[in-house]
């Protein structure tokens, strides 16, 4: 009998700090455990710019501009289960403090009205992608199947979460895994 | 601080004997004079009754009628309960802001007037209705409306505007033992002192008599573990905080009946010992008070109030009124009794109960208006008589405040075990699609339940029967009543606080078409989350029309969906607006479109 399919893992960080990410890394010897169960699609750990057909995204991160949205709707569209991982997913955390102020301003103050840039101009490269003038939580902008919080989750949690989804069971993380205080 | 401002600050303190258990009542009555609550009274009232100023300011900032900012000089609210808006309320708030230059919720240039929407204010039978300065007009209509402007252009005081504004109707549409009682005033207090306070007590216990402010607790066994909480003091207190949207039974009580429900909070005194007895009238019901006042200083004089009443040696007792100040949640009586200690109405940790710790700490009876005239009937007919009507759990009769989309809008007595349908014919009602009984927290029953009777061990209720006819929109109701709990959350417990909000924000976007069928997912979440996790009864209820909505008119909920798996509630191209504007761009790529590009 053949070996079961490797379920397919995807993995980004919008705006968001990447440190979901070392809390993934941070399974230690559960690495080799993953790496037996899935293969890992488009992922900061293989550098892939586009996702194809998964089983499971992980977003790390709030929606702070339009390509965030595009990455974010191509996960919702190519995986089965999409997890808001960490408090910017699912909040907008740090980033999301922004959001009492005016886009536009934090564009000239950050690129005009500095000292030293006095003649410069907001680039306007269409290349770069337009910051939208809130910070959001990802599910605000797609439907999402599950919430993992934490700042960062710590890697016990995601692996417990992951081993969970793995596995075919409904994830429950316990309150020791969760509580900060 | 002005002198004479400072002055009335004085007089206020020493009307209320300086006690920081009357701040709210002080500050009300401190903005009856000055119109607001400056800083500088606020300080000067903290410091006189020894309390942080946080304190003082946290009570002003709970309280929607007390203002910390000025305010116009006529601030005009109008009810927002789904029936005032049925009977065009919206319609009547923009011919006023028009009138008046102004929008919604600010003050108009020369700080004469503001508009803005406050909770039910009990008059749905003769809607729409609102609040100028705390004092109710009902019955409003575009010559009303016009009346008003008048008045207010012409900067008239209040006391100068034509008393037949501030009139309401009673509406008694059908009664039965409670509204027919004639006894002259006396007449149940002296039967109760005949009886001694042992058998008078047991007659209440005969009577099965359980509380008509919803949740249907034994009045007997109340009052009997009140008597023999060890304390020295009692306290008696009828809960007049009538702020469940679409009952106004308690108002027409007291408005027709006063006698009853005082006599009956002395009824009470008798049989638990108190000596204090407290009225809280909910702001809304200003209207009421001076006549509520009247009829309290006239017991006193006939002897039915005040020392050795009705001849009994060591029966003293004697009842105040205390002011509400538009929070719904008061109405939850450990939150009353916060409130009525002058602090923020925020619901208490039970155990203990108030019927050991209550007001102050003393043993306090805390019951809703209408049982306490009920029981007038028991000392006069007694406990078996009052029993022998009703069903097997729910003995006598109830009130109901019949509303919305019906013939006679009004007040209606029933014997407990009514069914929907006989209320429904009663009060002409035609092609009925719905009522809602209990309130936004209680009951939506579809036709096929309008066999169910009115009673604890069917469908429970505090009075309100709101009638919804098949020209409405079930959403639209659940919608309104949402709102109304997120504006009425007190804040103190995180479900309830943020909960009842994003439940009202997931509402509001189903509302402008933006919903899918993810949403009604977050919905049912929310629901559980509300329920399980609420600190008292306000959060728990929050979710309940939704539940009943999504139940037995889905599709009313499904019609405000979009066919696509998720779209956001906000406008995803719009904000890339701003970040357009200073680059410059205006690319493909400086867009978003509101679906994506697949599913479109």
């Amino acid at each position: 009998m053949s070996a079961p399919r490797k379920l397919r893992v995807a993995t980004v960080s919008l705006a968001g700090c990447f440190g979901c990410h070392m809390s993934l890394l941070d399974i230690d010897e559960h690495v080799f455990a993953l790496l037996d169960k899935v293969e890992l699609d488009r992922s900061p750990l293989t550098d892939l710019k586009t996702c194809g057909p998964c089983d499971i995204g992980l977003v790390e991160g709030g929606v702070c501009n339009s390509e965030n949205v595009h990455v974010l709707r191509e996960f919702r569209a190519q995986c089965k289960t999409l997890v808001a991982m960490g408090a910017c997913a699912i909040n907008g955390g740090l980033p999301a403090q922004r959001n009492h102020l005016d886009v536009g301003q934090c564009l000239s103050a950050v690129f005009q009205s500095r000292p030293g840039m006095d003649t410069a101009e907001v680039p306007d490269d269409p290349e770069l992608p337009l910051p939208l003038d809130k910070v959001h939580p990802i599910h605000e902008v797609v439907r999402v199947d599950y919430f993992l919080p934490g700042c960062p989750p710590s890697g016990e949690a995601i692996w417990q979460f992951i081993s969970d989804l793995l596995a075919g069971r409904t994830p429950r993380v316990s309150y020791p895994l969760l509580h900060f205080d | 601080m002005a002198l004479g401002a400072s002055q009335r600050v004085d007089d206020v303190l020493k009307r209320f004997g300086e006690r920081p258990e009357y701040l709210l009542q002080m500050l009300i009555a401190l903005q009856e004079t000055e119109n607001w609550l400056p800083p500088a009274a606020l300080t000067a009232l903290a410091s006189a009754l020894r309390l942080p100023r946080a304190r003082v300011e946290g009570v002003v900032g709970f309280y929607s009628f007390l203002h910390a900012q000025p305010v116009g000089r006529y601030r005009l609210l109008f009810s927002d309960n789904i029936i005032d808006r049925m009977l065009g309320s919206e319609v009547l708030m923009a011919r006023l802001c028009h009138n008046l230059w102004l929008a919604p919720g600010q003050v108009s240039e020369d700080g004469l007037a503001s508009v803005d929407v406050t909770s039910c204010t009990g008059l749905g039978d003769q809607g729409p209705a609102m609040l100028v300065n705390g004092r109710a007009v009902a019955a409003l209509n575009e010559d009303r409306i016009d009346i008003i402007c008048e008045l207010i252009r012409q900067k008239l005081a209040l006391d100068a505007w034509p008393a037949e504004l501030f009139e309401f109707e009673n509406n008694i549409h059908q009664r039965d033992a409670l509204l027919s009682c004639a006894a002259p005033p006396g007449d149940a207090l002296q039967a109760a002192i005949a009886m001694g306070r042992d058998a008078w007590l047991n007659q209440v216990q005969a009577s099965r008599l359980r509380g008509r402010g919803g949740a249907g607790f034994t009045t007997a066994v109340k009052w009997l573990a009140c008597r023999d909480a060890p304390a020295t003091e009692k306290i008696v207190v009828c809960n007049a905080d009538e702020g469940e949207p679409g009952t106004f039974k308690d108002r027409v009580l007291l408005s027709a009946h006063a006698d009853l429900v005082f006599e009956g909070m002395t009824l009470a005194a008798w049989a638990v010992g108190a000596r204090r007895g407290f009225l809280y009238l909910r702001g809304e019901y200003l209207n009421l008070r001076p006549a509520l006042e009247a009829t309290l200083a006239r017991r006193r004089a006939d002897g039915w109030l005040g020392a050795s009443i009705g001849g009994a040696v060591g029966f003293d007792f004697d009842i105040e009124i205390h002011l509400g100040a538009g929070a719904y949640v008061c109405g939850e009586e450990t939150a009353l009794l916060e409130s009525l200690e002058g602090k923020r109405g925020t619901p208490r940790i039970r155990p203990p109960f108030p019927v050991t710790h209550g007001y102050l700490g003393l043993p306090t009876v805390v019951n809703n208006v209408e049982t306490l005239a009920k029981c007038c009937l028991i000392a006069l007919h007694g406990g078996a008589a009052f029993a022998a009507t009703g069903t097997a759990q729910s003995a006598g009769t109830k009130l109901l405040s019949v509303s919305g989309d019906c013939a006679r809008p009004g007040i209606y007595e029933f014997p407990f075990g009514v069914t929907v349908r006989q209320v429904l014919d009663a009060c002409g009602a035609i092609d009925t699609l719905a009522v809602q009984v209990g309130g936004a927290a209680g009951i939506t029953l579809a036709p096929y339940e309008f066999g169910r009777r009115v009673a604890f061990e069917d469908v429970p209720t505090a009075g309100a029967f709101m009638v919804f006819n098949d020209t409405r929109d079930m959403f639209d109701v659940a919608h309104n009543f949402v709102q109304f709990f997120a504006h009425e959350s007190c804040g103190f417990c995180t479900p309830c606080r943020v909960g009842t909000s994003l439940l009202a924000g997931t509402l509001d976007k189903l509302a402008e078409g933006k919903g899918s069928p993810a949403d009604l997912l977050e919905i049912e979440d929310l629901d559980r989350l509300l329920k399980q996790a609420s600190h008292c009864g306000l959060g728990s209820a929050a979710p309940n029309p939704v539940i009943d909505g999504l139940q037995k008119f889905r599709p009313a909920y499904e019609r405000h969906l979009m066919h696509a798996d998720f779209s956001p509630a906000f406008d995803l191209d719009g904000a890339l607006r701003r970040a357009r504007q200073i680059t410059g761009r205006d690319d493909a790529g400086a867009h978003l479109p509101q679906q994506p590009e697949a599913s479109r």
